[in-house]
């Protein structure tokens, strides 16, 4: 699994920090960002799915591998 | 309130100022939902009241029909603005403002409030907290509206803007005129004077004597090589009281009434402590508190409905939080609710720039008073009031404990 940000849509509510602060960091003025490539370890895909589905700007975006 | 003409139909007259909108919009905003999902009135100039999540989020989205150059749900009553909302010429800045005044202005404020600050912010919330329940906890009962939710922020929010908490009642006093007595301008108009020549002399004082504070920051803030203007600072340090204040005391109020009337939540929370995250999301989707308006800026059409250049649009985020169509057992309180997109902070580039802060503060006041006093119920034939239009939460609120 593997996920990032949409920088046009993150209107910085913070859920994803807040659910899954090991996979998303956030600035100062509020967007958040992936840690590192994106690329989500199997153990926290759980949190990943949480933050996407949690997102009320659906700014998290679920990448296929490639 | 009394003088508030009834409503015989809220899908053409509906009045926010109702009586029983204040005590129950929920069931309005069902009825409305399945039958005239965006509402209209006549009343204090013509108003449209959307219902659904999609239509609020898809409004909210579209800032260029409607514009964010009037918020207030009651508009001024008799014309000319107070004298207090005239000195603030830029109006109150980032919320009340389309970019790119709403883009600068917003960047100014959002690092006062970012998670790292907020963390900062959260051993003085618990601190007063405590007093506050070392004031009340043994006397068996108190006003959880009055004695400790309308206490807390007003003070946190003081000490970010750099004045003294010594000062809350009069704070809170002034934001209570502006937000719920719009239908009383004489009321309305003293407390934005007297709330904006407040923050004149502290400018002044400022100047001479900057300290480390958000309007000390703002002061020495420069945009493009150039330095704000007052009456900007003015409107920033406004906004940041009135939303400051009255928004996140309504939602502590709200979730402490709901502990009081729902003993099983109240329970599981105490036994289940790890929920509390997830707590404070459901609570804040189920009472929120903010409604907010927009001016329609040409004419246009949203939902078949025939918006003319001027109208107003209240972006109903409370109304959306309850739309079974977003969420299951929508009128219900879940607790552990997992997936929970409510936009009681906002949707779209107003999101509110203290939402960090809100959501600290009602954690750390929930915490504070269930360690404290984890049983208590309403009062027997307790009178609980409530307001509403633009901020919604209880104002008396009396509840008994051991």
């Amino acid at each position: 699994m593997r996920i990032r940000v949409d920088p046009d849509r993150c209107q910085g509510h913070a859920r994803c920090y807040a659910l899954a602060p090991e996979l998303f960091d956030v600035d100062d003025y509020g967007q958040s960002s992936v840690i590192g490539d994106g690329v989500v370890p199997p153990e926290l895909e759980a949190k990943a799915t949480l933050a996407i589905a949690n997102c009320p700007e659906y700014a998290i975006e679920e990448r296929s591998e490639e | 309130m009394s003088g508030v003409h009834p409503v015989a139909d809220w899908s053409t007259d509906f009045d926010v100022l109702d009586p029983g909108y204040v005590a129950d919009p929920f069931t309005i905003w069902d009825d409305l939902r399945s039958t005239c999902p965006v509402a209209h009135t006549g009343r204090r100039g013509s108003t449209w009241l959307p219902t659904r999540y999609d239509d609020v989020v898809d409004l909210a989205h579209d800032i260029d029909h409607f514009s964010s150059t009037q918020i207030s749900v009651i508009p001024v009553a008799g014309g000319s603005p107070p004298e207090g909302e005239r000195i603030l010429r830029y109006g109150v800045p980032p919320i009340s403002a389309d970019p790119p005044l709403h883009t600068w202005t917003r960047r100014l404020l959002l690092p006062w409030f970012s998670h790292r600050r907020v963390e900062g912010y959260q051993a003085m919330t618990a601190e007063l907290c405590g007093r506050l329940l070392d004031g009340f906890s043994g006397r068996g009962r108190a006003d959880a509206a009055g004695d400790y939710a309308q206490q807390i922020p007003v003070r946190v929010i003081a000490a970010i803007l750099g004045v003294p908490g010594s000062l809350a009642d009069t704070f809170t006093g002034w934001v209570r005129d502006v937000l719920e007595f719009a239908d009383d301008p004489e009321r309305r108009r003293r407390g934005s004077q007297a709330l904006v020549e407040y923050f004149v002399d502290e400018v002044a004082r400022r100047r001479s004597e900057p300290g480390d504070d958000l309007l000390s920051d703002l002061l020495g803030s420069e945009v493009d090589g150039v330095p704000i203007e007052d009456s900007v600072v003015l409107g920033i340090a406004a906004l940041v009281l009135i939303a400051g204040v009255g928004t996140t005391w309504s939602v502590i109020g709200s979730s402490l009434w709901h502990l009081a009337t729902h003993a099983e939540d109240r329970r599981r929370l105490v036994a289940e402590p790890d929920l509390m995250p997830f707590a404070v999301e459901e609570l804040l989707r189920a009472y929120s508190p903010v409604t907010m308006a927009r001016v329609v800026t040409e004419d246009v059409e949203f939902r078949g409905c025939p918006m003319k250049a001027g109208d107003k649009v209240l972006v109903n985020f409370p109304g959306a939080n309850r739309d079974p169509a977003a969420f299951e057992e929508a009128d219900s309180v879940v607790l552990d609710r997992a997936v929970n997109r409510h936009v009681a902070f906002g949707s779209g580039i107003h999101r509110c720039a203290g939402s960090n802060l809100a959501r600290m503060e009602l954690r750390v006041a929930l915490e504070e008073w269930l360690a404290r006093i984890p049983d208590f119920s309403l009062e027997n034939g307790a009178q609980v009031t409530w307001a509403g239009g633009q901020v919604r939460g209880p104002r008396q609120l009396p509840v008994v404990f051991e």
